[in-house]
């Protein structure tokens, strides 16, 4: 059996609402993918499908090729990280890791060598005797990690694994995450509605919204090229400016003409669309070129390693503006006069 | 993982048959069975007459809700301070006044009926007491009566009370009557005007509880109770003990039972009122 | 006015009177069993195990102790078994008329017992069943079952579902993941339910009273027939070990619960 995992038009109901809408997937052996969205876009229930908690009204679960649609969870091989851990309070770490193995009836030998491994893997050699109350809750973390890989499975579903976690050692645990990932070459079907987490950890993701997937690719991809206003305020910063078709041309706020490399408006009129850091901010009015905008500084607010602009342009349009706060980067006050431009490629149109 | 719908009857199911079987049922063919064995409507409405409106259930209706109402007043005046402490206390204390309580309340109740048997009869400790020091000169008839009754039955049920009145006085929150304080307010306006209305509840939930289980007893009365004292439970026990009068136990059991419902109708809208935090 | 002072000091004393006045009855049972005089008086004049002699040679007595320790354990047993079934069915079911079940089950406790007791008797009496210890045990199980419920259903709420979905992906069928979850993280509430349940039974008079027939007398029964005659010394020490039955489920129940709590604050 192979680590793939395919949706094939799933849908689930709960009484009159559906809460998955047709959702396919094609996640070949070893990607990290991650199903992304706010809560109640339906990213927990695909998980459940996948894991067998319940079963979709319409469509079919596919594991390594075979349909699982109506296996219960115990025979679908599969390891998982649960938001709260769900390590059992009953058990001490070595006998919570064991669990997959000591079910399955492995020998004794084979169970004290793989808990050894899995432990060493999440780098909590020593701990074997405690129980989870006695744990921190990176170190409980690391324990749902083990117990999920113990048993090597080909699939590993994450849901919303680090959640309880503080900044910081989320960063931690992300990259200990992917590495083990990489090394084992399992395919992980990882839920989040932390959209850093999925764009640092993920070779693909998807981004569910009422549920139905609104786009799904390659982080950069999704990033830099939403297909939709949805999926560009949801993954980050996003100026969403009204625009409005004009013969051939497309004219943003005040008249100002724009061009934009990618899509197309529907109607007359549209959004464009432009990530904050793509904006350019320079002193004075400059000549009214395409992409280029006169404004007038609204705030000026130091972030760090960034400057953060909101810029008021013509017809009330606002844009952000994120500058990097690079050496000898010139500094814009509030009530400054100046001009935005961004490339072509950095934009794009949407239909509303 | 939710529980399918068939896995989750399949494991009410020995519990509903049980009910059913052994308590619905049962109750039902009573009562059904007893009424129904008469030969025309005419007989049954003369029975009826006899057994609802002789002189003899009516006394022992008075003495029912009487007894029961006596014994719910002084289990709420008793119960009333003992559950205040409880509610207050801490630590040792707290597990010291809970066992007073505790361990009564798991005993059986003819055990406890025959303890306060031991101490009300004529040679009994009380009246041992007062004879030594000279309060009486005769020992007191303290058992046998209606007194006896009271005595008993508020010991019996007086946990029932204190556990509710405490759920209710524990979830007040301290707070509050600090807040009280220092607006001001004397100690006494705090317990009138704040304390007693948000246990309010607790205490009718209480009283609807006591009374609810007093109507409804049966050991302490038949065994602490004179001629005087019979309650309705005792009545009912006597036509299917000593007369085999099905029917006439099957019409009082309907009384005993629709006041029964009643009441606990109104305590549930009143218990509810606990749960939420 | 009274003082504040004043008033707690006296709110004390009431309240350590009344706590004396809850305890003291049993107390005093208990001193008295072991009575050497030749009637109930209190205290005794001479102490002697001469009633407990009497109740344990009387081999009525001692097949009432038997009749009660076997009815009380089969019902401890059929009420735990159908309590946690229906309890879980209650906690994890998903099913129409719940709130309606749930409340029906608890009915046999507000029901006076007279009534359950006469209902059964009528049944039995026409089924051959008077005096039938497991079927006193199977009426005793419908009273004892609304506390097993409740025990049950609090010890359920603190077992995570999430626990019980992790025990199925990795492997467990439905039954397993009773087995190897389930059940050890409701087990104080199990021990706890069986304590109580068998209490219930060993308790219980007014059902056993009507079922009992002349075959199948429990102690409850027994100290009822003699106290229709007299306010005998011996019933003393019946009472006495019906209390100290009691007082050790209370005792074996606060052990678990002290075990409970570790547990409780391992889920957390």
């Amino acid at each position: 059996m192979s680590g793939s995992v395919d949706l094939d038009a799933v849908t689930k109901r709960y009484g009159s609402e559906t809460v998955v809408a047709g959702v396919s997937l094609v996640i070949p052996e070893g990607e990290f993918f991650t199903l992304l969205g706010p809560s109640g876009s339906g990213k927990t229930t695909t998980l459940s499908m996948l894991a067998g908690f319940v079963v979709p009204d319409e469509g079919r679960v596919l594991l390594g090729g075979q349909d699982m649609t109506r296996v219960p969870p115990r025979g679908r091989g599969l390891g998982m990280v649960f938001q709260n851990y769900a390590i059992f309070p009953h058990l001490n770490v070595a006998e919570n890791v064991a669990f997959p193995l000591t079910v399955k009836g492995a020998s004794k030998a084979e169970i004290k060598a793989r808990v050894a491994e899995a432990l060493a893997m999440v780098k909590l050699t020593g701990f074997e005797t405690r129980y989870a109350r006695q744990l921190s809750g990176g170190q409980q973390q690391r324990v749902a990690l083990a117990r999920a890989i113990v048993g090597h499975p080909k699939v590993v579903l994450m849901d919303e694994p680090l959640g309880a976690l503080d900044k910081n050692l989320r960063y931690h645990m992300q990259v200990e995450i992917k590495e083990i990932q990489q090394r084992l070459g399992m395919t992980v079907i990882y839920v989040t509605h932390d959209q850093e987490e999925a764009l640092t950890m993920s070779d693909r993701i998807a981004i569910m919204n009422h549920g139905r997937i609104a786009q799904m690719g390659p982080p950069r991809e999704v990033y830099e090229n939403p297909e939709s206003s949805f999926v560009a305020s949801f993954l980050g910063e996003a100026n969403l400016v009204k625009v409005r078709r004009d013969g051939e041309t497309v004219r943003g706020p005040g008249g100002a003409p724009l061009v934009a490399a990618r899509g197309a408006l529907s109607a007359n009129e549209g959004l464009v669309f432009v990530r904050p850091e793509k904006v350019k901010v320079a002193a004075g009015t400059a000549e009214l070129r395409p992409n280029h905008l006169p404004g007038q500084v609204l705030h000026a607010s130091f972030l760090g390693n960034i400057m953060r602009y909101a810029v008021s342009a013509a017809d009330g349009a606002t844009f952000f503006c994120d500058v990097a706060n690079g050496a000898g980067t010139e500094i814009h006050r509030a009530g400054d006069a100046v001009t935005l431009s961004w490339r072509a490629e950095d934009s794009r149109l949407l239909g509303s | 993982m939710p529980l399918g719908r068939l896995a989750g009857w399949l494991m009410l199911a020995p519990a509903l048959a049980l009910l059913f079987g052994v308590f619905l049922l049962p109750i039902g063919w009573f009562l059904a069975g007893s009424l129904t064995d008469f030969a025309s409507f005419a007989e049954f409405w003369e029975e009826a007459q006899d057994v609802l409106f002789s002189g003899t259930i009516l006394r022992v209706l008075l003495n029912t809700n009487g007894i029961g109402a006596a014994v719910t007043l002084l289990v709420l005046v008793i119960g009333y301070p003992v559950s205040y402490a409880l509610s207050r206390a801490k630590g040792l204390v707290f597990t010291a006044i809970l066992l007073c309580i505790v361990l009564p309340y798991f005993t059986s109740t003819i055990v406890r009926t025959y303890a306060w048997m031991v101490l009300l009869g004529r040679t009994g400790l009380i009246n041992q007491i007062l004879l030594g020091l000279g309060l009486i000169d005769a020992p007191l008839e303290l058992m046998y009566n209606r007194t006896g009754v009271i005595i008993g039955m508020t010991y019996v049920l007086l946990p029932y009370m204190v556990l509710t009145l405490f759920a209710a006085m524990k979830a007040v929150d301290p707070r509050l009557l600090q807040a009280a304080e220092g607006m001001g307010a004397s100690p006494a306006t705090v317990f009138f005007r704040v304390f007693m209305p948000l246990t309010l509840h607790g205490v009718i939930a209480g009283v609807l509880i006591t009374f609810i289980l007093a109507i409804g007893f049966f050991v302490t009365p038949a065994l602490m109770g004179g001629p005087d004292d019979i309650m309705i439970a005792m009545l009912i026990e006597r036509e299917v003990e000593l007369t085999q009068n099905w029917p006439a136990a099957a019409m009082m059991t309907i009384v005993l039972l629709v006041v029964t419902l009643l009441l606990y109708a109104v305590y549930s809208r009143f218990a509810d009122r606990e749960a939420p935090r | 006015m009274m003082g504040p002072v004043l008033r707690a000091t006296l709110l004390k004393a009431l309240v350590v009177l009344l706590c004396f006045g809850l305890v003291a009855p049993i107390v005093v049972v208990t001193i008295a069993s072991f009575s050497g005089d030749g009637y109930l008086k209190f205290p005794p004049e001479a102490f002697s195990l001469r009633w407990y002699e009497r109740f344990l040679g009387d081999h009525r007595w001692r097949s009432a102790i038997m009749n009660s320790l076997f009815i009380g354990l089969l019902t401890s047993i059929f009420s735990t078994v159908i309590g946690f079934l229906a309890a879980y069915a209650l906690m994890r079911g998903q099913f129409r008329f719940k709130a309606v079940i749930a409340s029906l089950l608890l009915m046999p406790v507000i029901v006076p017992h007279i009534i359950t007791a006469v209902a059964v008797y009528f049944l039995s009496a026409r089924m051959g069943l008077v005096g039938v210890r497991p079927w006193i045990s199977v009426a005793h199980t419908v009273v004892a079952l609304p506390i097993v419920l409740v025990i049950l259903q609090s010890a359920l709420r603190t077992v995570d579902p999430a626990l019980e979905r992790a025990a199925m992906v990795f492997g467990c069928s439905r039954f397993g993941v009773f087995r190897r979850v389930v059940l050890p993280l409701a087990l104080p509430g199990i021990v706890s339910a069986a304590l109580f349940s068998f209490l219930t039974s060993f308790d219980e008079l007014v059902i056993s009273l009507f079922l009992a027939g002349i075959r199948s007398e429990t102690l409850p029964v027994r100290i009822w027939n003699s106290l229709l005659l007299e306010v005998e010394p011996t019933i003393a020490a019946v009472s006495t070990l019906l209390i100290a039955v009691t007082a050790l489920a209370l005792a074996i129940d606060a052990v678990i619960r002290k075990l409970r709590g570790g547990t409780m604050a391992a889920l957390r």
